[in-house]
């Protein structure tokens, strides 16, 4: 008899649904259907059963291709480069559970790692924001149950966070929200006319990389100076009417994403966003939220404060002391500047993601890549230990885009044989202390 | 398991009345026993010219969980050039206000504390809080749930369902694995979701037609229909404002009428905590005072009630609390970064830095008002020692409050050492009280009375046959105490010996053993009630952005549990 | 003064952390103890006698030694960290942090600097003959306390990010600027000989922007108010006064509100 598990978390995007209702055969091995998930979600949990799938770890061959090994093999391989390199690049850590993560930063304590996740690549500036100016936040209930102003500024979770608008954002009744999509409004400034666009109230067509200029005027405005005749594109008869309107609502929230964390002035862009924010809470009551990509990228983020103190790029390279500067202990800078002897990946795809520069260093130094399945990274690495999806074959904790702790479930058994990341790492750590007591 | 004598030691023990006598201590199998019951084979602890007492017990203090981890985060400033290891087995620490999970581990074992209460655990973020208390090292740890702006109990208190509002807050500590009724600026973090606030116990919640006098009395008496091992722990209305000591006055009076009803040996209905930071009197910061001793002459009378002090450290700190709206007021007035959470259906959290300079008056009164609220305190049995960690300060300043209470030689120095100390001099009584406090009233302050004030006194706090080994072995000879009060700072900075459960984990101040850690949380029956089991249902469909099935915390989260198991279906 | 000389026998393979070279943690040492001191390179604890060869003896005390480096220190990282007094002189480039902290005394480096130099700097000078990359002179991550005192001069360009929550000293720069200048500021004062390219005293509160060539835009939150004739570091010149971040808060002093300021050559 096929079983139908409830209640499992959705391993894609911060958005962390945790509503899905998946059937699995009744031997526990294959995924039958998944319901509630998004197309994106669910493709994920269909990944599981896709043929071809790698199911033991591989060698790079001195002519390029890759040969099976054993699991024992690859953990060697893997301790012995992370006792012999002066630095490692430890990076990624966005897909897998926070117990993952803390076996991996007892290993990079060890061995002298930087730690780093995808937000170095990602809503890093977002946190350099908060960590410059604090942030006004609430949970994604609060904006279900309360916000009847809602402005998604560069980003789009029509595409991005496909369930996002309909479980918490903009269509969902919530306790003071019984009209649903009715009783908010909804404002997107984008420089492009995307689909999120296409469901906002307002839409606010700004010239791409005027986003800090264009904050500053809402600030202006709130606080009833003049202005320039016309911001970023934008007129300032525009700005002054939003900010009223903004002004008169009773709880307003700011989504915001990549439009903002990746253009011009990054950081700064998020810091005038949250001052804004923290600015109409003088009028009304008022939240911003970080649209947060990978499902667990907060996840690591938590783990690493809490024994660390800093979200991401923390160098425990000294092996005495954690360090943290953005610009220096995050991966692309650590890469483009040789900094580091050799790369661990895990969990996220930096071939993907990084430029070109750094992939390209990457690839000269020894690399390992622990995936469950074949990506960009891999293909550049010496080892590809593949492991157990997180999410899907085994559990876990994770870490919503608003810090809501929710545990991810197992579905289905991996494939005979196969690791979790917490197995590989444990294993990882043990023979690294082999090796370091053999010193 | 190992067998200890700890030989010729002063023992200071408020449980059996020991005031500093030389006494054998003999410990098997984790537990402190008579020392005709070791074999041979014990090993010999000299503990002559040292005092012995049990493992302190921190009773409130943020050390995990989602604010406090913001806290650690926005501010890497705070670990900038203040991450170490020390040599051996422990890991990386760091953090001057907000130290990591180690630090906060190894500081609290290192200082002779064996328990720390988390204070403020918001339900939906509970398993965050027990990933945190996991990976603290040694230190036996508990976190008290937040109620006093949890939409249920707005409900069922408003028509005062005690019965039903009794059977969520069971439902809800076995979910969260929690331990108690926490209650933060009850109404006025509901009030603060729409940007205002409750100032006064009369003030009415925002659409839920309740006030804070009625929310207090009502989880007082929920608590005392389950029967919980701790009392309500309340942080009243109007924390940190000129003026406030009237509301807390108030807030203090609700427990007349009311009488513990527990098996734990529990006698107080309310835990007043941090009072220093509601004590305060005048109307503004100019003619800003200390009214410590009108607080103390109501709680020295009232027994129903025990309190914690939240001393003043004189430090850059962090604060942090559930009052969002208090946070974001002093956000406004330091101008410091402001952060916030509103947590849907059940709190609110807010953090901002603070710098209590001893250039600064407030600061100086402030810094008073916490040492008054101790030496007033005629019961050191009902007040305890805190810096309600961080807000007041860190706590690994204890050491420094310690010596500040025990000698007025310091006290005076620091007094002297104030920019504005006649003006600190003028709003306060600091100056004129010679009272220091003993080891045997510090033992009652950090142990003894902790212990029974959570409803553990059967256990800890005390040194008797039977109790849990936890054991403080510091280096202060109390027939020789220092002249210089610097030595007693150092002394309870570093303990010579740390017993948890019976093991040595801390030697010569440095951790020698991650200990045995485990999680306290409270098990609760209650009759099954439909109507709850209902409304849970409910609120989750409708209001909650995550599943019931995904709300309770997975026994996973506390592998090593200390589960006190409590049946109110009588 | 006493001098030591420090010559680069062998480049880092990675980056060498260099903050003992400073005149702080040379002072009363001989050229074989200096060697002794750490460096690091990753986990790998080494000496900056491997690096770098010795002469000469440190003073009694920082403000009696001058440190000179010779050879590739484009690879070194730290130098003159927190220094209190005295004197170092590097030859070449440097990389990130050298200044940070600074507190006292002479810096002087003949070629380029990275980024994060002249952090959280209180007091002494600081001259980068070459260009600087970014936040130079600004704070650390999350603190609210940057440039305090002090002056750096940089007589080539400077990237973005310069003097980011800068609240005292004074920074020349007699080349160009990138983005984001001042950020945050509540005190202080910058000069740029050159362009600045865009978001100049962005947020700022208090302090003073001094801007000899052209801006590419003036942030939504600058309004004009007058012309003034200033003198700026010996150059005099008419410019055009512009107040704000109108959109940020400001303090009142005598019951008028206090702003930023920028003043742009006309």
């Amino acid at each position: 008899m096929p079983k139908v598990v409830t209640d499992v978390t959705c391993p894609f995007c911060g958005t962390l649904c945790d509503d899905l209702e998946v059937t699995v055969s009744d031997d526990n091995k294959k995924i039958l259907s998944v319901r509630n998930a998004c197309a994106i979600g669910s493709e994920k949990f269909n990944h599981t059963s896709l043929p071809g799938r790698v199911t033991r770890p591989r060698k790079r061959q001195p002519d390029g291709t890759f040969k099976e090994i054993t699991y024992d093999e690859a953990i060697d391989w893997t301790a012995n480069m992370l006792v012999k390199s002066k630095k490692t690049l430890m990076y990624g850590w966005a897909s897998t559970s926070c117990q993952a993560m803390s076996v991996g930063h007892e290993i990079a304590e060890k061995v002298g790692g930087v730690v780093d996740n995808c937000a170095t690549v990602c809503h890093g500036s977002s946190l350099i924001a908060i960590q410059d100016v604090g942030i006004p936040s609430c949970t994604l209930g609060e904006v279900k149950n309360r916000a009847d102003r809602v402005i998604f500024w560069g980003c789009n979770p029509a595409h991005a966070h496909p369930r996002h608008m309909s479980r918490y954002s903009i269509f969902p009744r919530g306790f003071f929200t019984v009209k649903g999509h009715k009783g908010r409004k909804i404002y997107c400034v984008d420089c492009r006319h995307t689909d999120t666009a296409r469901v906002a109230d307002e839409f606010i067509q700004i010239q791409q990389g005027y986003d800090y200029e264009l904050l500053d005027a809402f600030r202006t405005a709130a606080r009833g100076e003049a202005l320039p005749d016309t911001i970023g594109g934008v007129p300032k008869e525009k700005v002054y009417k939003i900010v009223e309107d903004l002004k008169a609502g009773r709880f307003g929230v700011i989504f915001f994403g990549m439009g903002l964390t990746h253009t011009l002035g990054r950081n700064h862009n998020i810091d005038e966003a949250i001052s804004f924010t923290r600015d109409m809470n003088d009028f009304t009551k008022f939240s911003i939220i970080a649209m947060r990509g990978h499902w667990n990228v907060t996840g690591s983020g938590q783990v690493l404060s809490w024994q660390y103190g800093f979200p991401y790029a923390v160098d425990l390279s000294r092996r005495n002391k954690a360090r943290y500067q953005t610009g220096e202990t995050t991966s692309v800078d650590l890469l483009v500047r040789n900094e580091v002897e050799a790369c661990f990946n895990i969990a996220t795809d930096p071939g993907a993601h990084f430029p070109i520069d750094a992939v390209v260093s990457m690839s000269k130094k020894p690399t390992v890549t622990v995936d469950p399945h074949i990506n960009m990274s891999t293909e550049i690495s010496d080892i590809h230990i593949p492991v157990a999806m997180v999410g899907v074959e085994t559990g876990g904790c994770a870490y919503r885009m608003d810090n809501v702790p929710i545990e991810t479930r197992k579905v289905v058994d991996a494939p005979d044989g196969m690791l979790t990341d917490v197995e590989l790492l444990t294993k990882i750590n043990e023979r690294v202390d082999q090796l370091m007591g053999a010193k | 398991m190992s067998e200890y004598i700890i030989r010729n030691g002063h023992v200071f023990d408020p449980v059996q009345g020991i005031k500093g006598d030389k006494k054998d201590i003999a410990v098997k199998d984790g537990k402190i026993v008579e020392t005709s019951a070791l074999s041979a084979s014990a090993k010999q602890i000299d503990a002559k010219g040292k005092s012995i007492m049990a493992g302190a017990m921190e009773v409130h203090a943020h050390v995990a969980g989602p604010k406090v981890n913001l806290g650690r985060w926005y501010r890497p400033e705070d670990k900038l050039f203040d991450s170490h290891k020390t040599p051996g087995m422990t890991r990386i620490e760091g953090g001057k206000s907000i130290p990591t999970v180690f630090k906060t581990g190894y500081s609290y074992a290192r200082m002779g504390y064996t328990f720390a209460m988390e204070a403020a655990m918001p339900p939906l973020y509970a398993r965050h809080v027990h990933e945190e208390i996991h990976d603290t090292p040694i230190i036996d740890e508990a976190a008290l749930p937040v109620f006093g702006n949890n939409w249920f109990m707005l409900e069922y208190l408003k028509n005062h369902e005690i019965e039903n509002n009794a059977a969520y807050v069971a439902w809800t500590l076995n979910q969260t694995k929690g331990y108690g009724i926490k209650i933060v600026n009850p109404g006025g973090t509901e009030a603060w979701a729409w940007g205002l606030n409750c100032l006064t116990v009369n003030d009415p919640v925002p659409y839920f037609e309740i006030t804070p006098a009625e929310i207090i009395k009502g989880l007082i008496e929920t608590n005392e229909y389950l029967g919980l091992p701790h009392s309500i722990h309340i942080h009243g209305n109007n924390l940190g404002n000129p003026g406030n000591y009237n509301v807390t006055l108030d807030t203090l009076k609700l427990v007349e009428g009311y009488k513990a009803k527990n098996n734990f040996g529990r006698k107080q209905v309310m835990h007043a905590t941090h009072v220093q930071f509601h004590a305060y009197g005048g109307d503004n910061w100019g003619n800003f005072e200390s009214k410590a001793k009108e607080i103390m002459d109501y709680v020295n009378m009232e027994k129903s009630i025990t309190m914690d002090t939240g001393n003043v450290t004189l430090d850059e700190t962090t604060t942090m609390t559930a009052d969002g709206p208090f946070e974001h007021h002093l956000g406004g007035l330091n101008h410091l970064k402001w952060a916030n959470v509103d947590v849907e259906l059940e709190t609110a959290a807010g953090v901002v830095p603070y710098i209590y300079s001893p250039n600064i008056t407030v600061c100086g009164i402030q810094w008073a008002i916490g040492l008054e609220l101790a030496l007033y305190a005629k019961d050191p049995m009902r007040c305890f020692i805190t810096t309600d960690h961080p807000n007041a300060g860190p706590f690994t300043r204890y050491p420094r409050v310690i010596k500040w209470l025990m000698s007025k030689k310091a006290r005076d120095a620091q007094i002297k050492a104030f920019k504005n100390s006649d003006k600190v001099v003028a709003a306060t009584n600091i100056a004129t009280m010679d009272r220091e406090i003993t080891l045997y009233e510090l033992a009652a302050m950090t142990r003894a009375g902790p212990a029974a004030s959570l409803g553990l006194g059967k256990d800890y706090g005390g040194l008797k046959p039977g109790m849990n080994a936890d054991i403080a072995i510091y280096n202060i000879n109390p027939d020789n105490m220092p002249s210089d009060p610097e030595e007693i700072e150092k002394a309870f900075s570093g303990v010579a010996y740390l017993f948890k459960d019976g093991k040595i984990c801390v030697k010569d101040g440095t951790v020698v053993d991650n200990g045995n850690k485990r999680t306290f949380w409270v098990d609760v029956k209650v009759k099954p009630n439909k109507q709850v089991a209902h409304d849970v249902k409910e609120k989750f469909l409708k209001y909650y952005s995550v599943n019931e099935g995904n709300y309770p915390v997975p026994d996973s989260f506390a592998p090593h549990p200390y589960v006190i198991a409590v049946d109110a279906t009588q | 003064m006493k001098t030591v000389t420090l010559t680069v026998k062998q480049a880092p393979e990675l980056y060498l952390e260099c903050e003992n070279i400073t005149p702080d943690t040379f002072a009363g040492k001989k050229a074989d103890e200096i060697a002794q001191l750490p460096a690091y390179q990753g986990k790998e604890d080494t000496t900056l006698g491997e690096y770098f060869t010795i002469a000469g003896e440190a003073g009694a005390t920082a403000a009696e030694t001058q440190i000179i480096l010779k050879g590739d220190c484009s690879k070194m990282k730290y130098i003159g960290i927190k220094m209190t007094a005295g004197e170092v002189i590097v030859n070449s480039s440097t990389d990130m942090y050298t200044g940070g902290w600074m507190k006292g005394g002479k810096l002087v480096v003949k070629g380029d600097v990275h980024s994060f130099c002249g952090l959280g700097m209180e007091g002494g000078e600081f001259i980068i003959e070459g260009n600087a990359g970014n936040y130079l002179g600004a704070s650390y991550r999350g603190d609210w306390r940057g440039m305090q005192g002090g002056i750096i001069r940089v007589k080539g360009n400077v990237g973005s990010d310069i003097c980011t929550f800068m609240n005292g000293g004074e920074l020349i720069v007699e080349g160009n600027a990138d983005v984001h200048i001042a950020t945050h500021a509540e005190g202080g004062k910058i000069v740029i000989k050159g362009n600045v390219n865009r978001r100049v005293g962005g947020q700022m509160v208090k302090g003073e922007v001094i801007v000899f060539g052209k801006i590419g835009l003036m942030m939504p939150g600058y309004k004009y108010t007058k012309d003034v004739d200033l003198e700026v570091d010996g150059t005099k010149a008419n410019f055009a006064e512009y107040v704000g971040d109108l959109g940020e808060r400001h303090p009142k002093r005598k019951g008028e509100p206090v702003y930023g300021k920028i003043f742009l050559k006309k």
